[in-house]
């Protein structure tokens, strides 16, 4: 068997989540205009003001285009064949209490290991499930409001919270941002809220599992975390999809928003079904993701592991307005079979004495298009602005490709900006040397990988980093006999 | 346990062993010397089951076992171990867990239970104090940016950890400094039982004087040209090897 077989085996893992849950639903036939978010708002019930928002958000996006795609090849997206709305018949009017929930659904995340009855849980995290267009269950509210903690849905939010949606929803990324920030504004369906008030360490993680389920649907959620002066929260995502033919679109925004003293740490391990191994189907990624550091002292930290997608184009970033504000970004892309991956951070330093440090780990496999795209800016009123970056590539074979852009811009004299990059392949001479110490080449690659993204998996919590781990060897091994 | 016969390997369809023979009975040690080039890593790589090298004829039998239909960790699961002439380096994995990694999956294979994380922290202890690796090298990835030395002394560490019944040294004391090259040679030493075979491949008779072989080839042009005892290596090193080359082309 020659090498480059076996590595082609090693790289050909199934897709383990690619089940379809069977669930009455309520879909929105495909098309977008005026009248869809007409009755997509007042499915939700929703205030005036945002149907408003949603409206005009629309209005401008008939008015934008398309960004040219920097690094990906991309079949052109008709946005009149998608459904915007779809949600669980059952849960139409939003569960009140997990007995509410549909046990469909509640077998569905069982099988993806994501218990939803709190007893199950896993220790001291607690769970929103976004199931297609619609939150299905948040535990442990129950807890986190005796701390004062805001979790609910997005949908939820607008009705209980209104004054807190209106002050921060869009202030991060306003629906003018770009041409998918702007769709999600105007067709968002659910999504997650946190607040979390002034000098309150959040008790526990809190997660969020977004799941794609119906044909032909668009995933648009919203989520906004909000940390209060002192305020602490560390937030988890997580994402699947059923396998299909077709490509789905995946639209999200995140706005993160910490005030003076405050931290959130948010980590996501997206794992959406990337298409088969002709490059048929699967999701494509297009997020907003952004943390804007409002206070001084403020600290912002962006970890992901991105394994799944069939496109992935996302940038979490950073805006470090508060003077001495820190912000972080940790990533891990991988891509096989067909994959293309997009993806880096934006810091943008503003105040006096901020930080960042960004670490990426593009690992390209079988076909896999690996790109990072990062953007450094000392704005002029930057002292001392300190960045560091350090953006890592591995090659596994020889048909893959891994592409660095790095883009930085300084106007500050007193501002220090330092790059490293590396690119490396996983070379024969390794694998035969692990192979003569008795690993098999499945474990070899498995423990040149994780050691490859331990910086970034060290800062992952706990539970995650071992489903991040687990996931990683389940995406490059296969079915090597 | 060892029987190599008639051996043909070609690399890059250039013919590098041409007809090699060779029987190491257990509990032998072994030592083969010989001119750059002429074949000696080839045939410690294709007893350990590395791609590229193909084998044109000959057999290659361990412990009865048909050596050549085995793939590499197989072959390090049934007792093949090779410390390489140039150890490779693999960054961001840590030595600690490479070593556990590599231990447990050779019990594993064996049928044997894993070692626990407290019995193998033990056991690396005690086997490194034995090379004299320091702790803080167990700690960084494997050899990356490690001296020569220190990637030799990893390999004989590795050796002693996993026992293997044939020890194949490629150029051990290559790089050694004298205190180092005694200590590899402890470590060696340490190992040697009436079980347990090696072979050792040197340029240097140095080698040989703490560890002592049973028997002495010389491999040039593709073949063991000649056997003997240690006061072959002796020769060795006061005549080179030309004078061997012409009875052999006379021959
Ligand atoms: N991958 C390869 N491609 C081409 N030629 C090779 C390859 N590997 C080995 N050779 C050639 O095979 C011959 C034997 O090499 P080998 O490394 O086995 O020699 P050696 O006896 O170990 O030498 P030294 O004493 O210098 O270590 C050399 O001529 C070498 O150039
Ligand atoms: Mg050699």
């Amino acid at each position: 068997m020659s090498t480059q077989r076996e590595l082609d085996d090693l790289v050909k893992a199934g897709y383990e989540h690619g089940f379809v849950t069977q669930v009455e639903s309520d879909t929105l036939p495909p098309g977008l205009n005026e009248d869809t978010i007409r009755f997509l708002s007042a499915k939700k019930k929703e205030p005036e003001w945002m149907l408003e928002y949603r409206l005009k958000a629309y209005r401008h996006w008939l008015t934008m285009e398309e960004p040219d795609w920097a690094h990906l090849k991309i079949e052109p997206i008709d946005y009149q064949a998608i459904s915007y709305y779809s949600a669980p018949k059952k849960a139409a009017d939003g569960p009140k209490s997990l007995d509410e929930v549909d046990p469909e659904l509640i077998e569905t995340y069982n099988k993806l290991g994501i218990p939803l009855e709190e007893q199950k849980a896993l220790a001291g995290v607690a769970v929103d499930a976004v199931f297609d267009s619609v939150s299905v269950a948040t535990t442990f509210r129950e807890e986190l409001a005796k701390a004062g903690v805001i979790f609910c849905s997005i949908s939820e939010a607008v009705h209980q919270y209104p004054e807190l949606v209106k002050r921060y929803l869009g202030s991060v990324v306003p629906h003018t941002d770009n041409f998918f920030a702007c769709l999600n504004a105007a067709v968002f369906s659910d999504g997650t809220f946190v607040y979390v008030p002034e000098g309150v360490r959040c008790p526990m993680e809190l997660s969020t599992y977004f799941r794609i389920n119906e044909a032909k649907t668009g995933q648009f959620e919203r989520t906004l975390i909000v940390a209060d002066k002192g305020a602490y929260v560390s937030y988890l995502e997580g994402c699947t999809a059923p396998m299909r033919d077709e490509n789905q679109l995946h639209a999200a925004v995140v706005e993160l928003i910490a005030l003076e003293d405050a931290d959130i740490k948010y980590s996501t391990v997206q794992n959406w079904y990337p298409g088969d191994e002709q490059g048929r189907g699967g999701i494509y990624n297009f997020v907003t993701k952004r943390g804007d550091c409002r206070g001084d002292r403020s600290h912002i930290s962006w970890t992901q592991v991105e394994t799944g997608s069939a496109i992935t184009w996302k940038y979490p970033s950073c805006i470090l307005q508060g003077d001495d504000s820190v912000g972080e970004f940790y990533s891990v892309a991988v891509t096989r079979g067909h994959q293309q991956a997009d993806t880096g951070t934006k810091m943008y330093h503003i105040g006096k004495n901020t930080r960042s440090t960004i670490v990426s780990k593009g690992i390209s496999a079988a076909h896999g298009q690996n790109a990072y795209r990062g953007l450094v800016r000392m704005g002029a009123k930057a002292e001392n602005g300190r960045n560091h970056t350090q953006c890592d590539s591995l090659l596994i074979g020889d048909k893959c490709g891994a592409h660095t852009f790095p883009y930085i811009e300084v106007r500050n004299p007193t501002a220090k900006v330092e790059h490293e990059a590396t690119t490396s392949k996983i070379s024969e001479d390794q694998l035969f040397y692990c192979r003569q110490r008795g690993l098999t080449e499945e474990d070899a690659v498995s423990l040149i990988v994780n050691g490859f993204c331990k910086e970034v998996f060290n800062e992952l919590p706990m539970e995650f980093a071992v489903e991040a781990r687990k996931l990683l060897n389940i995406t490059l091994e296969g079915a090597v006999g | 346990m060892l029987s190599i016969k008639n051996l043909h390997v070609e690399v890059d369809g250039k013919e590098i062993l041409r007809g090699l023979d060779l029987e190491i009975g257990t509990g032998e040690v072994h030592a083969i010397m010989g001119p750059n080039g002429s074949g000696k890593s080839t045939l410690s790589y294709v007893l350990a089951g590395r791609e590229g090298y193909e084998v044109t004829a000959g057999e290659v039998l361990f412990e009865g076992r048909n050596l050549l239909e085995m793939e590499p960790e197989e072959r390090a699961w049934a007792g093949i171990f090779l410390a390489m002439q140039y150890p490779v380096e693999l960054p961001g994995v840590n030595n600690m867990s490479f070593l556990r990694e590599s231990v447990n999956a050779v019990r594993r294979a064996r049928g044997e239970e894993e070692l626990d994380a407290v019995s193998f922290m033990k056991r690396v202890r005690e086997k490194a104090e034995l090379v004299k690796l320091p702790d803080k090298l167990l700690k960084r990835s494997v050899n990356a940016g490690f001296s020569g030395g220190e990637k030799k002394r990893n390999e004989i560490l590795q050796m002693a950890l996993l026992e293997p019944k044939l020890t194949i040294l490629d150029e051990i004391d290559s790089g050694l400094d004298i205190d180092a090259l005694r200590v590899v040679a402890e470590g060696v030493n340490a190992l040697r039982g009436p079980e347990r075979s090696f072979l050792m491949i040197t340029h240097y008779q140095r080698l040989l004087d703490y560890i002592e072989p049973d028997h002495i080839h010389v491999l040039a042009q593709g073949r063991i040209i000649r056997s003997g005892g240690k006061e072959l290596a002796l020769e060795l090193e006061e005549k080179g090897y030309g004078w061997i080359l012409e009875e052999e082309a006379a021959a």
